[in-house]
């Protein structure tokens, strides 16, 4: 599964990706979490509020920092 | 299936029964609020009404409660009723806009669309690159982080209902017109030409449409929750500030220097507060000091407009999608359109 944190760098997109990696964990799934900072990839994905979740290319989760529950659910119901 | 459906309408109505009382509460706690500190400090403690410690006392503990509660309900109520709109949204009702009221509508939008300035730059390209017009995203941007929650419930908890509707009132104005002039200048040129050219792929997910009550109300007290734990450090230390100023402060400290009589007051104010960054809760400390010792109220509303919608950081973050030119462009007319603003503070109050 590809992974992706989109955001800039700011307290919400450090705590989205410090979330995933946790549930992750939680579930025994191992995966890389990539962290994407380029603005004009951010932008290319129609992500207008950061941070956000990107599986397999596709936007999940945007402009807010779920739980680690509610990111396990979600991570745990996409495809490999 | 019955018995489901009926657990679901008593979960609702405990809901609703909780939301009530927690109103009830709030509103009983803010009534009582000064009768009570009356009683606990002049009473209780023995200080005396009218002596230095005890007003500073009683105005610290009064301020810190009364604070607190309006915005923690202003906080939860904004972010449930801005749970309904969304970025997505906003840009869409934007996109058909022509200059005027559209810069009207993104000003009015910018206040209730929830925006975070972290935001700012994929905000920015989602907007221009979905064609909406550059001078109408520039009011979004401008209006957003100068009219918000914080800053108005605080002006509203430290100077009155009064200053907070001429702060809001002159921030929408300053957004709707440099947004406009910034517009009618036919900047385009002096934005990054990656911004025009980003494709906009995938479908843009729905970010809070669809979600239950209980949901919005979560993300309600989730919100007050992060944003107190944000500010209060700023906050304890700007009652303290305020309330020091209350039992000491000499009345005329900066009336001379920086009172109405001065005309250079208010351009140096604003230019003062570009380098700073605050939000609207860490300046207020400020604020309150600066208007109790006499700066007059325009040149003080000036100065705040000028450090939380004009700010370094944001510069540098903005600096990757808008040209030196248009920065500078962009930094002069806002900052403009805060001087006018704050010497119309200064004749109207």
């Amino acid at each position: 599964m590809e992974i992706k944190v989109l955001g800039s760098g700011c307290a919400n997109c450090l705590a989205l990706e410090e979330r995933t990696t946790r549930a992750l964990g939680m579930l025994g799934m191992d995966a890389e979490v990539a962290k994407v900072t380029d603005f004009a990839e951010i932008a290319g994905y129609g992500v207008m509020s950061t941070p956000a979740l990107v599986l397999n290319d596709e936007v999940v989760v945007m402009g807010r920092v779920p739980t680690v529950e509610e990111l396990q659910a979600i991570l745990g119901a996409s495809p490999a | 299936m019955i018995s489901l459906g009926r657990q679901r309408q008593d979960a609702s109505t405990r809901l609703w029964a909780s939301v009530a009382a927690a109103v009830v509460g709030w509103v009983a706690v803010l009534a009582i609020n000064d009768r009570v500190w009356d009683r606990v400090v002049f009473g209780l403690f023995g200080l005396s009404e009218g002596t230095r410690w005890g007003e500073a006392v009683h105005f610290f503990v009064f301020d810190t409660t009364k604070i607190l509660l309006l915005l923690a309900g202003i906080i939860f109520a904004v972010t449930v009723l801005r749970s309904f709109v969304t970025l997505e949204r906003t840009r869409a009702i934007l996109g058909g806009r022509r200059q005027g009221v559209g810069n009207v509508a993104a000003a009015g939008l910018g206040v209730v669309t929830p925006f975070c300035s972290c935001s700012a730059v994929p905000a920015f390209i989602g907007f221009v690159a979905a064609g909406v017009p550059l001078g109408v995203t520039l009011s979004f941007l401008i209006a957003s982080p100068m009219v918000n929650e914080v800053a108005v419930v605080m002006l509203l908890g430290l100077f009155g209902w009064r200053i907070a509707l001429l702060y809001i009132g002159f921030g929408l104005l300053v957004a709707v017109l440099a947004g406009y002039l910034l517009g009618r200048l036919r900047l385009e040129r002096w934005v990054e030409p990656f911004v025009f050219e980003t494709a906009l792929r995938g479908r843009p997910v729905a970010l809070s449409s669809g979600l239950a009550w209980q949901e919005r109300l979560a993300l309600g007290r989730q919100e007050v929750r992060t944003i107190l734990r944000k500010i209060w450090p700023y906050l304890l230390v700007g009652i303290g500030v305020g309330a020091v100023v209350h039992g000491w402060a000499p009345e005329d400290l900066f009336t001379r220097l920086a009172g109405s009589g001065n005309p250079l007051a208010v351009p140096a104010a604003v230019v003062l507060g570009i380098p700073l960054y605050s939000n609207a809760a860490g300046i207020m400390p400020l604020v309150e000091a600066l208007s109790a010792k006499g700066v007059a109220m325009g040149t003080v509303l000036a100065f705040m407009m000028s450090v939380v919608a004009l700010s370094l950081p944001e510069m540098i973050l903005l600096r990757r999608v808008l040209k030196p030119k248009l920065l500078a462009t962009f930094t002069a007319v806002v900052g403009t359109g805060i001087v006018a603003a704050g010497f119309l503070f200064n004749v109207v109050i």
